[in-house]
């Protein structure tokens, strides 16, 4: 199968999987783009995930458009997984919208989401895990700015400003 | 109307940093009180929907206001607005960084920003795992889901199949019973 093909197949499956926003997304898109395809090692999926977080945009179709990019060398590559990360939400969207009352007050829909969220949850929690790896942590200092930035994050500190904190602290440290 | 469309996506799209949750109030300015195309009541509705649908927030409820107003074009127009500005940015940040991120001084700064991502994703656990309805009982969904995907590679894909087919059969079991 041609590249852009395996692209445009992984992207759309973690569109059409990406339940949970960003974060619960984030172990899908390590699961395809790191591990199955090792189009990116697991730091250099990290900083994407820093630069999705500071620049606008939702981080499945960040990821999208920067795997795209790195895998194949070309826009189109960038293009065809953007595409096709959009494609199964888009269509789901419209076909929701068409049968809305019908799906709003089926018993169904509600149970199974009952089994979803928690297991949301767990996905978001298995990124971070994923990315507690030596790759990330190198050394003591690593520990240091993971605790202050999740302390300073529960408190509500602006997650833009961490990462900027983080990254001068990076320069000055190593 | 379809360049109306356009511009308002456009703009969600380029100012909606962070993701999620942020935008809302962004999306819900733009739609529902500058242009008038949703009411409050639909726009809680659109948010209730687009939220347990996959996909980010941001292109879903594109899709929707988009579809509402004019069909599968208005649909098409809406999600290219929103997501263009990102497309743009990513784009040349990944054409710059390729060429850069091996550069001594990008290094230093990545090696500081990488535990703080971590860290990002560990915080909102605490406020979520209560928003999404987890007791003493359910706990191990999310604990089983977990390690499954972190020791044993298992795909998140099979994790949300198994998921929703358990809480279906679940609930249905509880019901037949009453």
């Amino acid at each position: 199968m041609s590249l852009y093909l395996i692209l445009f197949w992984t992207f759309f499956k973690i569109g059409l999987f990406g339940f949970g926003g960003g974060y619960a997304i984030a172990s899908l898109i390590q699961d395809e783009v790191v591990f199955n395809h090792q189009w990116l090692t697991v730091a250099q999926f990290t900083d994407i995930m820093a630069i999705s977080q500071v620049t606008p945009g939702p981080i499945a179709i960040n990821c999208a458009t920067y795997v795209g990019y790195s895998a194949t060398g070309s826009i189109w590559g960038s293009a065809i997984a953007t595409f096709a990360s959009c494609l199964g939400p888009f269509l789901l969207v419209c076909l929701v919208v068409l049968g809305m009352q019908k799906i709003k007050n089926n018993p169904y829909v509600e149970y199974a989401f009952q089994g979803i969220r928690p297991a949301v949850i767990g996905l978001i929690a298995s990124a971070a895990l994923l990315l507690a790896n030596g790759e990330n942590f190198i050394d003591l200092y690593s520990y240091l700015i993971f605790g202050a930035v999740a302390i300073a994050s529960l408190a509500k500190v602006n997650p833009i400003f961490l990462l900027v904190l983080s990254g001068i602290a990076g320069y000055f440290l190593y | 109307m379809l360049l109306d469309l356009f511009i308002a996506f456009f703009k969600i799209g380029a100012f909606t940093f962070g993701g999620g949750y942020a935008m809302i109030s962004v999306i819900e300015q733009e739609v529902v009180t500058k242009k008038k195309w949703l009411s409050e009541t639909d726009f809680v509705d659109m948010l209730a929907m687009v939220q347990s649908l996959p996909g980010p927030i941001s292109i879903n409820s594109s899709v929707y206001v988009g579809y509402k107003l004019k069909g599968v074009l208005g649909a098409i127009v809406a999600a290219i607005g929103t997501a263009l500005p990102s497309f743009v940015i990513i784009l040349l940040l990944a054409i710059v960084f390729t060429d850069v991120q091996d550069h001594p001084t990008i290094e230093k700064v990545f090696k500081g920003i990488r535990p703080a991502v971590v860290a990002l994703i560990v915080a909102p656990l605490v406020r979520l795992s209560q928003k999404s309805g987890i007791t003493y009982k359910n706990v191990i969904i999310p604990i089983a889901a977990a390690l499954l995907v972190w020791q044993l590679d298992v795909s998140p894909i099979y994790i949300i199949i198994v998921a929703a087919t358990g809480g279906l059969l679940y609930n249905w079991n509880k019901n037949k019973k009453k």
